[in-house]
């Protein structure tokens, strides 16, 4: 077999697998904060929490109602989203009309009282979730298992499918409408504030989404979902988040960045795509896709 | 105003006698916490400034600190000026840097360099990693004139550090460059407009805030004598933010009530494990929803619709 500089290829096609499997997750959540914030003017902190629950909730339809991983990956999202349209219409409603700093702590409340209270329920050691497609293909220079390569084409169809039904159907002009200016679309009969709702609770299903897909692949437990939402916060800076497909193209960029990290300089893994985050900062501060500042 | 001086010297005397009446580490602990959540206020309550970082500043300065008294055995003093020296230095590169940015995006660019900085302290050779540095010895003060192993001396030591930072803050706030500061607050364009260059004077106030929470994270390393990965994480950021807000954000004593409270209510229930965060949470939610201006703010607001009713 064929070496590049010094490392093997198995070490390193496995982490760029790895790589484009967080870069999955990066894409899948960017997108949902992206499409939340362009609504709501709020920057959902409550996502990691949301991200959690939704693997939580397949997790405990598997093993109190034996509902297998199939119809999980489409009611989870259902219930969490669900959830989240009762956060909208009870609390975030209320504070549309103040500076976005208030949107975040209030976010950010929220996430401590739902990870506190499941850590407090199930602990903070994670539960394993038994791969719904188990074994794998080897394709010779590495070995696949076959739900990872699953989990990387699904992401890749979901945010697909939200960039056509945001840029691309009727409901979703509205949307885009209403983003640009809310009270002429409300002047032609389309009910906003309805609008707005839906949009997050599709934001949060997104997020929950994330969450039953990485439920096999991680433990899940009642912070699985902290790290990942800073880590989702640069993503955001990085990419900028005036344009879908920018959240898309940057959260599988960077997932692949982490993973080539992982193979040629370990110890910085953790903190490459901060580092990423400064290096655009310095050069092109509104952010790889952002227009304005 | 009256009323004012005398809460202020009322306070005063409340602080001097306070370690005959409470436990001294705590008092210590929550002073350290005070000055943090004024100097994170700066920021917050009078640029308009919203970090979400600002436990690196603190945390960080912790650990310069310990390592300056711990590895290199020098003074506490050295240690201290070493804390606040690397933490306005953090802060002058990641101020100008988050700068470029605004609004919410300054708040998500200094949590994340605030992680950043937390994945560099699990990894740095200096930090002690998991175990953070532990044991940092007490040293006498000023070259042995003020014997630190006493707590009650200690306290006043504290509060003297204290007294100066809330002190520079008070200055800064009512300085001519504290009103240029405000003016960017209110309308950024506007203040531009008048020819003040905004990004340095807003990156000047975060070297300071950074530099001041550095001042609190040093000091509490050298009383409680260890520093730990606890105060460079994303939750200690957190923490400052609703010790600030529960206070009062743009009050200059707001903070300093908050900082009590919180630290009061984790004593209290550091039992109930997980639960002190869901508490922290609710409370999070209940003042966004109803009290934003904190408890210093609303009582401000009574206060003064009261006396014009009456007059």
């Amino acid at each position: 077999m064929f070496e590049l500089l010094g490392i093997p290829p198995q070490a390193l096609f496995g982490q760029l697998l790895l790589g484009l499997i967080n870069g999955a997750f990066y894409a899948m959540l960017s997108l949902g904060l992206a499409v939340i914030f362009g609504m709501l003017n709020v920057i959902n902190f409550t996502h990691g929490a949301q991200y959690m629950m939704g693997a939580f909730a397949a997790w405990l339809m598997l093993t109190i109602l034996d509902i297998p991983f199939w119809v999980a990956l489409v009611l989870a999202p259902l219930v969490v989203g669900l959830f989240g349209v009762v956060l909208e219409k009870v609390m975030l409603k209320r504070i549309y009309h103040l500076d976005h700093l208030y949107g975040f702590l209030l976010t950010f409340g929220l996430a401590l009282v739902i990870e506190g209270l499941f850590q407090w329920k199930w602990g903070s050691s994670g539960a394993p979730y038994p791969s719904p497609i188990p074994g794998g293909t080897n394709l010779g220079f590495m070995f696949l298992p076959t739900y990872r390569g699953f989990v990387v084409v699904a992401a890749l169809v979901i945010c697909l499918v939200t960039w056509y039904g945001i840029e691309r159907t009727r409901l979703g002009a509205y949307l885009r409408a209403a983003t640009e200016n809310p009270t002429l679309v409300r002047a032609f009969g389309i009910n906003v504030p309805r609008l707005i709702t839906l949009t997050y609770g599709l934001g949060v299903g997104l997020a929950a989404l994330a969450g039953v897909l990485a439920a096999p692949i991680q433990q899940v437990s009642a912070l699985m979902g902290t790290n990942l939402v800073l880590v989702v916060f640069a993503v955001v800076v990085i990419g900028g988040m005036g344009s879908i497909m920018g959240s898309i193209v940057t959260g599988f960029g960077l997932g692949l960045v982490e993973g080539l990290t992982k193979v040629f300089y370990p110890p910085a893994s953790n903190t490459v795509i901060f580092v990423v985050m400064a290096i655009v900062l310095l050069v092109k501060p509104a952010g790889l896709f952002g227009q304005t500042k | 105003m009256t009323a004012q001086r005398v809460i202020g010297v009322a306070l005063l005397v409340a602080a001097l006698v306070a370690p005959w009446v409470a436990y001294p580490i705590f008092l210590m602990t929550a002073l350290c916490f005070a000055l943090f959540a004024c100097a994170f206020n700066l920021l917050l309550g009078y640029v308009g400034l919203m970090s979400f970082g600002h436990a690196m500043f603190f945390g960080i300065s912790g650990y310069f600190f310990g390592h300056v008294v711990k590895a290199w055995g020098m003074a506490p003093e050295v240690g201290i000026l070493a804390g606040v020296a690397g933490a306005a230095v953090l802060g002058a590169v990641t101020g100008a840097l988050a700068i470029r940015r605004q609004g919410i995006y300054f708040a998500m660019i200094t949590l994340a360099f605030a992680q950043m900085i937390y994945f560099f302290c699990v990894q740095a050779p200096f930090t002690g990693g998991e175990d953070g540095l532990q044991g940092i010895a007490r040293k006498p003060l000023l070259g042995g004139l003020i014997p630190t192993k006493d707590d009650r001396v200690l306290y006043y030591v504290v509060l003297a550090i204290f007294l100066f930072g809330y002190g520079t803050i008070y200055r800064i706030i009512h300085s001519p460059f504290g009103q240029v500061l405000k003016a960017i607050r209110d309308n950024e364009q506007r203040a531009v407009s008048l020819g003040y260059e905004a990004d340095r004077y807003k990156l000047l106030a975060f070297v300071l805030s950074a530099a001041l929470a550095g001042l609190a994270g040093a000091t509490k390393a050298m009383v409680l004598q260890f520093a730990t990965l606890t105060d460079v994480s994303a939750a200690m950021s957190g923490e400052v933010v609703l010790m600030a807000l529960v206070g009062g954000l743009g009050t200059i004593i707001g903070p300093v009530v908050g900082a009590f409270i919180i630290i009061t209510m984790q004593n209290y229930l550091a039992a109930t494990g997980e639960f002190v965060l869901v508490i922290q949470g609710v409370i999070f939610v209940v003042i966004v929803m109803a009290f934003r201006k904190g408890l210093v703010g609303e009582l401000t607001d009574w206060w003064k619709s009261r006396r014009r009713a009456s007059s």
